[in-house]
């Protein structure tokens, strides 16, 4: 490890004071650890400006092991920074030179209203979750846990989809917005097992429907998605929740076709 | 000193529970709508908690500091979750389990909680699996186990190294789903700043919405406490940043008193420090002792490569020490065992890490099944340490993780303060002073799902409830309070930052209340947590306003908190004059140097009442094992 080793940067950081305010870029200078994550290197700028009674920059973290789905920039226009299959906070400096200007801003899209500075609300995704991600057992009286066999590379698949951390990456890397991989997700983890079958159907459209009530865009194809997603969530999903949506269209008699 | 009543149904061990349930009280369904129940935390102990109460109808008001309940700390648990299902026929029943965890918890538990843990631990796995989750399967399609530490069946049941999030994203969809339908109302990014009692009862809580810094109140007829762990509190810790000791504290001021405080938990594989700017440590699983083999060089300060030292020249000091259990030896002895090498100059390059290694495993059963056990934890070592671990051994160190002590609960769950139940790790309740691996989730989602439902019951249908509003004379006090508190710290307008205080902090405790204590140094640091906590209410800095988002101010708030609950884990640890689990007083262990009990003077659970800043009256439940042996612990 390079510890005496500082990388120098320069730093273009999104400062909005409120949702309603007018946000701007404004910069900072770093000299960091190539070995402190990403999310430190904000932390080391945040004792600074504390030091020096300054608001410090509001960004959100929790887990900071890539699995609770709280962090989350856009860094120099890429959602979660530069490397493939990794959330902002498993970011770390050795993937950026000396002397090399960043740039951050937060995810940016209609459904995810900026809160302060590089934080977003996220809340949409709940609520689209709350309209049927999941199935409907209350707790107590079910089957023993073996009773119901599933394929093994069946419930691995399901695991693919349901690795999903609910960052929003997806929403904020594509140019419509799409939550298409999110809801997709979460769609295709039930149909594939047999536990979602009972309300397979119901479960496609609610999520549809509330996902449309928030604005997100529609998608059109072009993947952006799938290549930041942090957990490699498949646009293949994608295509599964469009074949769910239409099947359950055409039995459906609570959609409009 | 007051003694303490535990509530434990008399009866076999076997039938208390059926026992206690038929005796509770129930709510009758059409009257369930009229209580209102407080849930603080949707981790998995409250999100389960909060769904299935309103599963049964009652109403409930669910509060989370996070912007959702899928954020919580329990998403982070990697290795998975016990359960005595015996499907691998190994030999695993409900009273293994059980011994297993007293044992493990070096009989400082109460068994008749500990049994109840145990007898419902398959009921969660089927729960789980019902809601979806994706767990490991075997080619048969049934579901996989792996071991864990300090047990010798395989009973873990795990999703990758991901059990937490699929666990927790099941609780979050069971609850979301009662979001849904309006029977529990969630408020997300409030963080409860102090429980109000009236007339003796826990009837509500004083909050601080985070987006506008708001103070609000909320009445109900029971508030439930799951708002998880304070390992934070050395402020280098596996948990998650935001994880905190806030809603306990503030509970413990109000007359819920704290039982074994000392009782924390240090991981032995974790990754090491990496310089000045870390902000947190990250857990490597312990799953990972299923396979790989823990060593360091037998010399000292040697410092050639890990390739380039013989098999003859490395201590596999797990293997030689314990060799029934080796690797997979329980959490405190590992930890311990590392520090030794470690303080004996053989650490890795001389320094603070042990190997953890894979050579063999991969020899043995090829790249691709290590990749399909591990690969997203490999890919995590090598995204933050730069290192390829398929090719060169882990670095691992010890780093706290979880606490045993929590809030006092008697077996119902519920605290000194009538009303206020708390679940999870929050609570004291079933790890002694030890947990073993893969039963935190196991615990939360046992007080959740099966134990609250039934015990708030009875304490509802029980009880006399006097009607009482946010307008109520305690709620104005408490709010009061809360914003008397807000306004100092934004006043002091001191030199150090709060994260600077943090550190210091954490140093301590990490120094003289860490893995190794002792009595001068408890002494000691005693002193200098009080000289620190004048400090920081005479220097701290808390930039920005009051209503607004400000992270500092909720960060401020927590490190107050800790400030005064660390000089209570030092002066639990100096008053406990034994050895016992994660609680290691180098003045007593055996010759061999393992942890050595005094049964005769601290079989007993400590519970500490809050008297006034830097006074606690300590109270005692007298623990009996009457059906389990008190025992050295061995794993040779
Ligand atoms: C890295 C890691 C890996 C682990 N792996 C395992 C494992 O494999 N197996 C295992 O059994 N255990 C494991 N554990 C332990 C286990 O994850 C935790 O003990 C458990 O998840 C705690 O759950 P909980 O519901 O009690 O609390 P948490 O999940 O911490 O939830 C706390 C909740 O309370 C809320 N909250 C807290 N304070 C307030 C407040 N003042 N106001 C409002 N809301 C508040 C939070 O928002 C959150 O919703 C692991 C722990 C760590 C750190
Ligand atoms: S699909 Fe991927 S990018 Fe989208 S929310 Fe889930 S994890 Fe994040
Ligand atoms: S902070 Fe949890 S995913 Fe980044």
């Amino acid at each position: 490890m390079n510890n005496n080793m500082k990388l120098n940067l320069k730093l273009k950081i999104w400062r909005q004071s409120s949702a309603k305010s007018v946000g701007s870029f404004v910069d900072y200078k770093v000299s960091v650890s190539p070995d402190a994550s990403f999310l430190e290197m904000l932390d080391e700028i945040n004792n600074e400006l504390e030091k020096n009674n300054q608001d410090p920059i509001v960004f959100e973290s929790d887990c900071r092991e890539g699995i609770c789905g709280t962090c989350g920039l856009v860094i120099n226009g890429e959602p979660h920074g530069p490397l493939r299959k990794v959330a902002t906070c498993q970011l770390h400096m050795r993937n950026f030179k000396d002397g090399q200007t960043i740039w951050v801003e937060p995810f940016r899209a209609k459904a995810f209203p900026v809160i302060k500075d590089l934080a977003v609300d996220r809340s949409a995704f709940d609520k689209i979750i709350q309209a049927g991600g999941y199935i409907s057992v209350n707790t107590g009286g079910v089957p023993d846990a073996n009773s119901i066999p599933i394929a093994k590379d069946i419930a691995s698949e399901a695991f693919d989809s349901a690795a999903c951390i609910g960052c929003g990456a997806c929403v904020a890397a594509c140019k419509n917005s799409s939550a298409m991989l999110f809801v997709s997700a979460k769609v295709t983890q039930f149909a594939l097992l047999p536990q979602g079958q009972p309300e397979r159907q119901q479960r496609v459209e609610a999520m549809v429907a509330k996902m449309d009530e928030f604005g997100f865009g529609s998608c059109s194809n072009t993947y952006a998605c799938e290549a930041e997603c942090p957990k490699g969530i498949s646009v293949r999903n994608i295509a599964r929740l469009n074949h769910e949506y239409l099947s359950a269209k055409v039995k459906s008699t609570n959609v409009e076709v | 000193m007051g003694i303490l009543n535990s509530k434990v149904p008399a009866g076999p061990i076997e039938s208390k529970w059926t026992n206690h349930k038929f005796n509770m009280k129930l709510v009758n369904p059409s009257n369930k709508r009229k209580y209102d129940i407080i849930v603080v935390g949707t981790g998995l102990a409250g999100a389960s908690a909060a769904a299935t109460l309103g599963e049964l109808g009652y109403k409930v008001k669910a509060f989370s500091f996070h912007d959702s309940p899928r954020r919580a700390h329990s998403i982070a648990a990697q290795g998975g979750i016990n359960a005595s299902k015996n499907y691998q026929n190994d030999g695993d029943s409900t009273f293994r389990l059980f011994y297993d965890t007293i044992k493990g918890g070096d009989f400082r538990s109460r068994e008749a909680n500990v049994y109840r843990l145990a007898e419902v631990s398959g009921n969660i796995i089927d729960q789980c699996v019902a809601q979806g989750v994706p767990f490991a399967r075997e080619y048969g399609g049934l579901l996989d186990n792996r071991s864990f530490g300090g047990a010798q069946v395989s009973r873990t049941f795990y999703a990758r190294g991901q059990t937490g999030q699929q666990l927790l994203l099941g609780a979050y969809s069971a609850l979301s789903r009662q979001i849904g339908k309006g029977a529990v109302e969630m408020y997300n990014r409030r963080e409860m700043l102090d429980l109000v009692v009236v007339d003796g009862q826990a009837r509500g809580i004083v909050v601080r919405n985070l987006l506008t810094g708001e103070i609000e109140k909320y009445s109900a007829h029971a508030v439930v406490l799951a708002t998880g762990g304070y390992a934070n509190i050395f402020y280098l810790s596996t948990n998650a940043m935001n994880s905190n000791a806030t809603a306990i504290w503030r509970a413990h001021k109000k007359g819920a008193y704290f039982a074994n405080p000392c009782y924390t938990q240090i991981h032995p594989t974790c990754l090491p420090l990496h310089g000045d700017s870390q902000s947190k440590l990250t857990l490597m699983s312990e799953s990972l002792r299923n396979d790989g083999r823990v060593w360091v060089p037998k010399k000292k300060d040697d410092n050639r490569s890990s390739n380039q030292i013989p098999e003859e020249e490395r201590d596999y000091y797990l293997e030689r020490k314990y060799p029934s259990y080796g690797n997979l030896s329980p959490r405190d002895i590992s930890s311990r065992s590392a520090k030794e090498v470690c303080d004996e100059g053989r650490g890795v390059n001389g320094g603070e890490a042990v190997y953890l290694d894979f050579a063999d495993a991969i020899k043995r059963l090829g790249k691709k099944s290590i990749e399909e056990k591990y690969g997203n934890l490999f890919d995590m070592y090598q995204n933050i340490t730069g290192e390829n671990p398929y090719e060169v051994p882990m670095k691992i160190y010890p780093a706290p993780h979880y606490v045993m002590g929590g809030l006092w609960v008697d077996y119902n769950l519920m605290s000194t303060v009538p009303g206020l139940f708390v679940l999870g790790e929050a609570n004291f309740s079933d790890h002694g002073a030890n947990r073993l691996g893969a039963s935190a989730l196991m615990q939360g989602l046992a007080d959740g799902y099966f134990v609250i439902p039934y015990t708030i019951g009875d304490y509802l249908a029980t009880n006399k409830f006097s009607a009482v509003s946010t307008n109520h004379d305690e709620f104005k006090k408490s709010e009061d309070g809360v914003k008397e508190q807000v306004k100092k710290l934004l006043s002091i307008k001191g030199k150090m930052t709060v994260d600077e205080i943090h550190k210091k902090l954490g140093r301590l405790m990490w120094n003289k209340v860490g893995m190794a204590r002792n009595e001068k140094g408890l002494k000691e640091v005693i002193g200098e947590i009080k000289e620190l906590r004048e400090e920081f209410w005479k220097n701290v800095n808390v930039v920005g306003k009051a209503d607004d988002l400000n992270q500092t101010l909720e960060r401020a708030g927590r490190v107050a908190d800790y400030l005064e609950l660390g000089e209570l884990m030092a002066t639990d640890a100096l008053k406990r004059n034994e050895s016992c689990g994660g609680h290691f007083r180098e003045e007593y262990q055996t010759e061999e140097g393992e942890a050595k009990r005094d049964d005769e003077n601290y079989r007993y659970v400590a519970a500490w009442e809050y008297e006034n800043a830097g006074k606690w009256n300590l109270n005692k439940e007298q623990l009996e094992f009457e059906f389990l042996h008190l025992a050295q612990r061995s794993y040779k």
